[in-house]
């Protein structure tokens, strides 16, 4: 505002001097109104603020901080500091490095699968045909599933005595299949892999409506088949959206937890015991100090997905 | 070979697909309205020739889901309707008011979003314990009361609206909050219900924490309802379907009438990112 009274010229300087007497109150009151501005700001941001100092940086350096404390095997007993000891025993145990390959395990099991049978089922729907809504409707239903939800259904169908899958896998009176070594982690990913269909599908098919017409016309043009349009023009566009669904679905199955405990609780034999299992075992039994260094761990493992995500997004920034 | 056959293989995929999908629905359905001794018949029955409707009435009184779907919408309206006051003030301060400090608390609330709920579990619970909240809702609903992805997501449309418009309010003497009710939350109602819509979802699906923080059947949401479900007794099996049903149809419902905000908001992450 005050560069307009360098406005050069003699005459004007009258009325620069006018405006400058009459602005002076005016200054003061725009001093008092970013106050108020402020103010305002400070208020509407608050609620959030309060909320995550509370609820999530001081809990996670807390985290941090607990697992310096290792907890006596009595409740009476304090805990006491062993500074860096318990993060170095825990992250060297057998059992954390075996929790890890579970989950690593379960990642692979569930993440690939599922981006291909979402690529291939919205591919497969993506057309102007008649009753295609209902099949669109179909394949998205699973979004109106919880984990929880999918996990009964299967849990009652794979019951070793009356459950229909055993009767269909021939394996009814047996053991189950959620009691062996071997397939109770491939039907946990299988539970999951269908839980997610529906979200998977949805994401795929919003980015198939996304690519633009006259791209896949130019390649029809162009004298470029179906086959070859696919793999050529949709699939690259795709791709972006692909990497994002594999992001979002390592993120979610490093965090999947009621599918384990609600179909096999780690087990059989630790058998499905994946890193979150382990950390809601050690804190049910009351090992404050071990569920903190897995949670610290946990913690800075999805740290570094979503930093490499985010990179990616600069990236595409960059050259998109 | 040719047009038709393309058309034609293309229903049969489809149908083959439809099948495997829709299976594991469809029979929780049957079997809900089959009697347990039929559900163990075999061959088994895939069709209910004859509907038996008392598994859902047992749902009710033996499984009480009417208590578990009661305290889930209790947790799930306060959490989705507190997500969205918290979300649009700050998005809305972030965007359209001038303050020390703005951008670093914006960056501190997308910070947020790299901080996942596992990390923070064991203190939470500590916290929840001091607070003396143990088995009740503020337990399940006052951690969940903001949303980092609320506030990133809102900021970025608001960000959409043309600058001249805040100026325009302003000289017509316009203050803030009347310039959020009256233009800037009108103009952004479809990202709104869509963030509206996906905090619901994630809030109705909520298993990890409600575990944790209570222990008690008056105010156990359903998620952990059907913990207790699952492990009624083979001879109730068909009450375990129902309860299963029951415990799924909001969300079905949700997704039927808000069909286009759950697809904005599930695909929102990905189409800005």
């Amino acid at each position: 505002m005050s560069d307009a009274g360098l406005a050069p010229g003699a005459a004007a300087l009258g009325e620069v001097a006018a405006g400058a007497a009459g602005d002076a109150p005016n200054g003061r009151r725009r001093l008092g109104r970013t106050g108020r501005e402020a103010a305002v700001g400070y208020l509407f941001v608050l609620p959030a603020m309060a909320i995550f100092a509370v609820f999530v940086f001081y809990p996670l350096v807390r985290t941090f901080w607990l697992g310096f404390f290792r907890v006596a095997p009595y409740p009476t007993i304090p805990s006491k500091f062993v500074g860096l000891s318990q993060y170095k025993s825990v992250l060297t145990s057998h059992d954390f490095w075996a929790s890890l390959g579970r989950t690593v395990e379960f990642v692979i099991l569930t993440v690939p699968i599922g981006i291909l049978l979402g690529v291939g089922l919205a591919t497969l729907a993506d057309a102007r045909i008649r009753g295609i809504r209902f099949f669109r409707t179909l394949y998205s239903s699973t979004v109106a599933t919880s984990v929880a939800v999918a996990s009964v259904i299967f849990f009652t169908l794979l019951n070793p005595t009356v459950g229909l899958f055993s009767y269909w896998l021939g394996i009814e009176g047996g053991n189950g299949i959620l009691q062996s070594n071997t397939w109770a982690l491939p039907a946990v990913a299988t539970v999951t892999v269908w839980q997610n269909i529906g979200f998977t599908f949805i994401l795929m098919s919003a980015a198939l409506q996304a690519i633009p017409q006259d791209l896949l016309e130019a390649a029809r043009i162009d004298g470029a088949g179906g086959r070859r349009r696919f793999w050529r023009v949709t699939l690259p566009l795709l791709s972006p959206t692909v990497f994002f669904a594999g992001v979002v679905g390592i993120i979610a199955s490093f965090q999947a937890f009621g599918q384990i405990d609600l179909l096999t609780q780690g087990g059989p034999d630790n058998h499905t015991m994946v890193l979150i299992y382990y950390l809601y075992t050690s804190f049910q039994n009351n090992d404050f100090g071990t569920a903190s260094v897995l949670a610290t761990a946990l913690f800075f493992i999805l740290l570094a997905v979503t930093l490499v995500q985010f990179r990616f997004i600069e990236r595409r920034v960059f050259y998109g | 070979m040719g047009r038709h056959w393309g058309r034609t293989g293309r229903y049969a995929l489809l149908l083959v697909a439809a099948v495997v999908v829709g299976f594991p629905i469809y029979i929780t359905v049957v079997n809900s309205l089959l009697t347990p001794q039929q559900i163990a018949h075999r061959p088994p029955t895939l069709f209910p020739l004859h509907p038996q409707w008392g598994a859902f009435a047992q749902a009710f009184t033996d499984a009480h889901l009417g208590l578990y779907l009661r305290n889930s919408a209790v947790v799930t309206v306060s959490i989705t309707v507190a997500e969205l006051v918290t979300s649009v003030l700050a998005a809305y301060a972030f965007t359209f008011v001038q303050f020390p400090f703005r951008r670093v608390l914006f960056f501190v609330c997308l910070a947020t979003l790299m901080v996942p709920m596992e990390a923070t579990l064991i203190p939470n619970r500590q916290t929840i314990g001091d607070f003396g909240w143990y088995n009740t809702f503020p337990a399940l609903i006052v951690p969940f009361m903001a949303s980092g992805v609320g506030v990133f997501l809102l900021r970025q449309a608001f960000l959409q609206l043309p600058h001249d418009l805040h100026d325009a309010a302003t000289l017509d003497g316009y203050g803030h909050l009347r310039f959020l009710m009256r233009v800037v939350v009108p103009l952004n109602r479809p990202i709104i219900g869509a963030f509206g819509v996906y905090a619901f979802l994630t809030a109705w699906n909520q298993y990890l924490w409600p575990l944790i923080v209570t222990d008690s059947d008056s105010v156990r949401t359903v998620q952990i309802g059907l913990r207790q479900l699952q492990s009624l007794s083979i001879d109730q099996i068909n009450v375990i379907f129902a309860g299963t049903l029951l415990a799924a149809l909001p969300i079905f419902i949700l997704l039927l009438a808000f069909q286009k905000q759950l697809i904005r908001g599930l695909t929102a992450g990905a189409v800005k990112g």
